[in-house]
């Protein structure tokens, strides 16, 4: 042996007692993996739509067509309290609860998706703007629309759930994958604070 | 501990000596296409990659053969762009994104004790995703021409760079074909980066750790970690592009106020990452293939999984060195340029443990450990131009031009490419239950890495001498002529060097030396398995006590654990 | 300290360089005539800059490389395997927390040195002052030709750039403004400065002041489409008297001579005029370049040829033997008129 491999002392560390050996939930580990990537799609849309706030070289301005969605705005966001709710109820095993809090939670998201279309049904038919008009639609129908495709995959796999639910399918050990799922939700919902703020307070 | 597994009727060794009745082709077909099994996929995912490699690199020969001498007309102006634009996405996305997930799907869960990855559905549907996504791509050279008669494949180069890509100066649909394919790929990396991380997490055997998983799957969970988050943003950039090409968007173009500058830092914002993407998982093989040919534990174990993840965490910040042409302020390409030079001190590190784990070892050069050495020389050097690149003023010179080109194929091919044939070498016993032949495999070294260094060691020459990249001709009166020609000549012999290395592969399999369940005298779990592992993996569930359960058994005097 | 680092290691460097650039592009590989647009070959101070720059980070990273190199060749012969037989182990080292330390932290210093340099060059590259005698020019990059606009002069030239001679004692450097009008170009002579691109919506500068008269070859640097390749660059730096001369012939008006009068006929009445200026004429266009002094420029379609009037001839007939995908149509005159247009463009000095 060289000098040189005498001069890289060796540490011996003791070892340690095993602990109990637990790992973390694939389905949550998963669904984290997903919030993480789709973070990284919203933020680059996030950033066009902000890089382009004012650059549109004709009408019409956010400002001249843009209106506050704030009903839309509350459906949404108490929807992650209602699911949070049924969250609660499966954990305990109350079924009937947890239906009712899930169901609650569809009509909100799809009251919001209500509303989206109807606003888009404004801007298109009666100020004209289209995603073909000017950089402003391209980058609010963009950003908006995919956050409320977000939210029809949401629906849908409410629905599902919902649908199972009603035929006496969900159980109580099914707790951990409404909570994983739940999460999806309570991410869309977050991402809607984030794209409120940027389209409708900072762009306006 | 688990070192007692039999082969099981099914498993891959078998399949294929069945009599080929067509029933019997039939079943056997339909049992790869409908395969949840993280073998089969992993065996697929690499055929496919390697497959690919053979495509691509027809397209560089056909490139070279064009760039042999000034003023050539073997093909078309129109033709060479396309070349250039399969040749590096086909490299980039069907060779490096794939051969990841080949690996990884099938060693991680012989690494870890498992019997399969944590999604095995997902698993089979990203692979598929991807397949698909690649004969989109090459789809276009069909389908590509539209209704207008315009050219069919993309040319408008890996990085794409708008407004080129706008309806206006690209019509047809070729550039469709691009970021569609792009981002049904991008949706198979994305399901199998998931499987990856929640499988190396959540599916360990007893004892296994974190700091007792192997090297290799700390950094395939880095990598996927990382392509999560750079994928999905050049998802992104290509869902706005088709949106402006489809929809009369205007992200991009310039005439509306939409930004080509834009466009560039999203698609550098992926791009470098990625570049590290595909060099993480090359890493990762080096990490099992240098200690056991050296016969020493890797040194160093927390510090090189530290540096990855520092690499990974820094190589976030860095994506504008492909853009100190751009025009960005002096204060942003300075930035630019910390940022970059940073990343050489985790790669340092790894290169310098490397060595120190060959250090007072007993080095075995077996044609693994061949191409690992080549690996380490060569990305060492490949670092430093790097290094030399991100120095903005030299690189206002540099931008691409041909050392460019030569900075990226010693990383891609020197490094990467080298890395996945010792990958090759190492695994292919324990895949198919018979050795790779060690004649052939020197061969293929030798030829591969003579070709290597005639080829892109020159050609940094031309890129010093003012040759820019993307040509497809060039003026006699430059003083290129020579040089492009000896590079060309190092591109056919890198040819020669991977039909050696396909007919080995074939030749091995049928007539290949019996492996065994270890050949290599190794340390990891995968080598207690059966060669070819059977569709369970392990009879019984392995428990560890350190990072060599193999080592600890073959050495019960001076086993591993008593060092961790 | 750093400064002084820096000319040391220079100095060694650069004799080593000189040595290999000469042997590359002379010696070993010559071709007739060369003008080989290497960047170990400066005359402009932004060049000489990067110039210097280069050969100091060329010698920290080829120090670093005979290291590392040295090192892992030293391994490769030291600790090979002797033998079949011998087949006990090595000693286990798990690491080592010192050795592991300095190879983190020499690698830092380098960076810090390597940093300080560079930023040190991009200040002074990027926000040099403009003196009053620069010469202005606004390049505007088209799908594979060049326009230079010299807003000062009233000239606008075509491919070919003319530029004054500068030196330490009547510095007359140019800065150039870069724009373009279609995609994105990159602006690329290595002998007189580091490339930057020209993007349609983005202003972008860059400055030079050559040393040495003579011609400066480069071509687009950034992928733009079909003829990339052949969107080459022609640097002239004149003279104070020959760029005065040349100035003075751009400021003129088309020449106009009756015997060419059937030629400027049919240059007039075809599609020509719809793309091509000629001042003092009918013909407007902007889409191709200007051809008012045609015949003062020595090649043809940014360098695809040399400018004589059997290629101007040929040229007019079909663009695409020099330039396939170039986006000048094929006009199909006949001989006669083909005949008469080339006599006419021959005119256009
Ligand atoms: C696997 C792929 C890979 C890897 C690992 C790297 C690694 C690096 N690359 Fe490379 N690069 C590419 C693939 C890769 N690159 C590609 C594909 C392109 C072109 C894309 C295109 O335009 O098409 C590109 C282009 C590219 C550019 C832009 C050039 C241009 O277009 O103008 C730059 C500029 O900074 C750069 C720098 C670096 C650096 C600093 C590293 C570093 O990570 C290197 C770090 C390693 C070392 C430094 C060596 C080991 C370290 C030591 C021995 C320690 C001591 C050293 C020091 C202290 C310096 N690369
Ligand atoms: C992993 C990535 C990878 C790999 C392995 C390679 C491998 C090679 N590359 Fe490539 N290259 C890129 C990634 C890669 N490249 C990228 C990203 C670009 C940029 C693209 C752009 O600008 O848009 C590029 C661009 C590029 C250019 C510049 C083009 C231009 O700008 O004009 C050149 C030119 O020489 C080149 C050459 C080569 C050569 C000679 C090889 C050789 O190493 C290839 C060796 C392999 C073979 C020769 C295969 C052997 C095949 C057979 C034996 C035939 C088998 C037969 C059957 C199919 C049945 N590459
Ligand atoms: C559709 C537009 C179009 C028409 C019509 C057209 N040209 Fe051009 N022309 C161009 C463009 C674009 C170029 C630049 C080509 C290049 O360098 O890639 C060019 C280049 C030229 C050049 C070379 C200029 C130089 O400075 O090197 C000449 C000469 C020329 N055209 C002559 C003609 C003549 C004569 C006609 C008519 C018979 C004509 N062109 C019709 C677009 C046009
Ligand atoms: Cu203009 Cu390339
Ligand atoms: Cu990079």
């Amino acid at each position: 042996m060289s000098e040189g491999v005498e001069a890289m002392s060796t540490i011996a560390l003791v070892q340690e007692p095993e602990h109990a050996f637990t790992q973390p939930s694939k389905g949550r580990v998963a669904m984290f993996c997903v919030i993480i990537a789709e973070s990284a799609i919203f933020t680059i849309f996030v950033v066009a739509y902000i890089y382009n706030i004012g650059k549109s070289l004709y009408g019409p301005t956010p400002r001249q067509v843009l209106e506050i969605p704030i009903f839309n705005s509350i459906c949404l966001l108490s929807s992650s309290l209602t699911i949070w709710l049924s969250e609660h109820a499966i954990e305990r095993g109350k079924v009937k609860s947890f239906g009712l809090w899930w169901g609650l939670t569809f009509v909100l998201g799809a009251i919001f998706l209500a509303g989206t279309g109807v606003e888009w049904h404004k801007l298109i038919y009666e100020d004209g703007l289209t995603i073909s008009t000017n950089l402003f639609g391209t980058t609010f129908y963009s950003l908006v629309g995919l956050h409320a495709s977000h939210v029809i995959i949401g629906l849908i796999a409410l629905l599902t759930v919902l649908l199972f639910t009603v035929t006496g399918h969900v159980r109580q050990e099914h707790a951990e994958r409404i909570q994983i799922l739940a999460l999806y939700w309570h991410f869309v919902d977050a991402v809607w604070i984030i794209v409120f703020t940027v389209v409708y307070i900072l762009g306006r | 501990m688990a070192d007692s597994t039999y082969p099981m009727p099914g498993s891959l060794a078998e399949a294929p000596r069945q009599r080929w009745s067509q029933a019997a082709i039939l079943e056997w077909l339909h049992s790869w296409v409908t395969t949840v099994d993280h073998k089969k996929l992993g065996i697929l995912y690499m055929l496919y990659s390697i497959f690919f490699l053979l495509v691509g690199g027809v397209e560089a020969i056909l490139i070279r053969i064009q760039l042999m001498q000034p003023n050539l007309h073997f093909i078309s102006p129109q033709v060479f762009n396309r070349l250039f634009t399969m040749h590096g996405t086909t490299m980039v996305f069907l060779v490096g994104m794939t051969y990841i997930f080949g690996f990884a799907n099938y060693l991680i869960p012989l690494m870890i004790g498992a019997r399969d990855m944590a999604f095995p559905r997902l698993n089979a549907l990203s692979f598929w995703l991807t397949f698909f996504g690649g004969l989109l791509l090459y789809y276009s050279f069909i389908g590509g021409g539209g209704l207008y008669g315009q050219g069919n494949a993309p040319d408008v180069g890996w990085w794409a760079y708008a407004p080129l890509t706008s309806r206006a100066f690209t019509p047809g649909h070729s550039t469709d074909y691009w970021a569609l394919s792009l981002i049904v790929t991008g949706f198979g990396t994305i399901g199998a980066s998931v499987n990856v991380v929640a499988t190396a997490l959540c599916m360990r055997c007893k004892g296994m750790t974190l700091m007792r998983l192997p090297l290799f799957v700390w950094l395939n969970v880095v990598t996927s970690a990382l392509a999560l988050i750079t994928i999905t943003p050049l998802t992104a950039a290509q869902i706005m592009l088709l949106i402006d090409r489809y929809l009369g968007g205007h992200f991009f173009d310039t005439q509306a106020g939409g930004s080509a500058v834009v466009w560039a830092h999203f698609f550098w914002i992926f791009g470098h990452p990625e570049v590290y993407v595909l060099v993480l998982p090359a890493f990762a093989i080096a990490n099992e293939v240098i200690p056991v040919f050296s016969r020493k534990a890797i040194f160093g174990y927390p510090a090189m999984a530290a540096a990855s993840v520092a690499i990974a965490f820094v190589s976030l910040g860095v994506w504008a060195h492909h853009m100190f042409t751009i025009g960005m302020t002096s204060v942003g390409n300075a930035f630019f340029v910390l940022s970059t030079m940073l990343v050489g001190i985790p790669t340092g590190i790894k290169i310098f443990n490397w060595i120190a784990t060959m250090w007072g070892g007993k080095i075995r050069f077996a044609t693994p450990m061949l191409f690992c050495t080549g690996f380490l020389v060569q990305f060492l050097l490949a670092g430093l131009t790097g290094i030399m690149l991100s120095v903005a003023p030299w690189d206002w010179q540099l931008h691409n031009s041909y050392f460019v080109i030569a900075h990226f194929h010693y990383v891609l091919v020197g490094g990467i490419v080298f890395c996945i044939f010792a990958g090759i070498y190492y695994w292919y016993p324990k895949v198919t239950g018979r050795m790779l032949s060690e004649t052939l495999g020197k061969w293929h070294f030798w030829l591969f890495v003579i070709g290597f260094h005639i080829t892109f060691d020159l050609m940094h020459i031309p890129g010093l001498l003012g040759m820019p990249r993307s040509i497809y001709t060039y003026e006699a009166n430059r003083g290129w002529g020579t040089l492009n020609m000896i590079i060309s000549i190092g591109g056919l012999i890198q040819a020669v060097a991977v039909l050696v290395f396909a007919v080995n592969l074939v030749w091995s399999y049928f007539k290949g030396k019996e492996a065994g369940n270890d050949p290599w005298d190794a340390w990891t779990l995968e080598w207690a398995a059966a060669s070819p592992p059977p569709a369970y993996n392990f009879a019984t569930d392995p428990v560890v006590t350190s990072r060599r359960p193999l080592w600890d058994l073959k050495h019960p005097e001076d086993p591993d654990w008593k060092y961790e | 300290m750093l400064a002084k680092c820096f000319r040391c290691v220079n100095c060694a460097a650069r004799s080593l360089c000189l040595l290999a650039v000469f042997l590359a592009s002379h010696a070993l590989f010559a071709e007739g005539p060369l003008s080989t647009p290497s960047i170990f070959a400066p005359a402009s101070t932004p060049a000489s800059s990067i110039y210097e720059l280069s050969l100091f980070v060329l010698a920290i990273t080829g120090g670093i490389f005979v290291t590392v190199a040295g090192l892992i060749a030293y391994v490769i012969f030291r600790f090979r395997q002797h033998g079949q037989d011998d087949v006990s182990e090595p000693a286990q080292i798990y690491g080592s927390t010192q050795v592991e330390l300095a190879w983190t932290v020499i690698p830092v210093l380098i960076v810090v040195v390597l940093f300080l340099t560079t930023a040190r060059m991009i200040f002074a590259i990027q926000d040099a002052p403009k003196p009053k005698s620069a010469l202005d020019v606004t390049v505007v990059g088209h799908q594979f030709w060049w326009e230079f606009n010299y807003p000062k002069l009233g000239i606008r030239a075509v491919n070919e750039l003319h530029v004054p001679l500068s030196s330490p004692q009547d510095p007359k450097p140019t800065f150039l403004t870069l724009l373009s009008a279609d995609v994105m170009h990159s602006f690329w002579v290595p002998q007189l400065s580091g490339k930057i691109d020209l993007i349609p919506n983005h202003v972008n500068n860059l400055w030079i002041d050559p040393q040495h008269p003579g011609l400066y070859v480069g071509q687009c640097g950034q992928f733009c489409g079909v003829q990339h390749a052949k969107m080459l660059l022609r640097v002239y730096v004149d003279t104070p008297e020959q760029f005065a001369a040349w100035v003075k012939n751009q400021q003129q008006p088309a020449v106009s001579d009756d015997r060419v009068a059937e030629g400027r006929h049919v240059f007039e009445t075809q599609a020509c005029m719809n793309c091509h200026t000629v001042t003092g004429t009918a013909a407007t266009g902007r889409f191709g370049p200007d051809l008012t002094h045609l015949m003062s420029r020595d090649t043809l379609a940014s360098g695809a040829t040399t400018n004589t009037p059997e290629n101007l001839r040929e040229w007019t007939r079909n663009p695409d033997t020099y330039k396939p995908g170039s986006l000048m149509p094929a006009m199909q005159l006949s001989d006669q008129q083909l005949d008469q247009v080339t006599a006419y463009l021959a005119t256009l000095r």
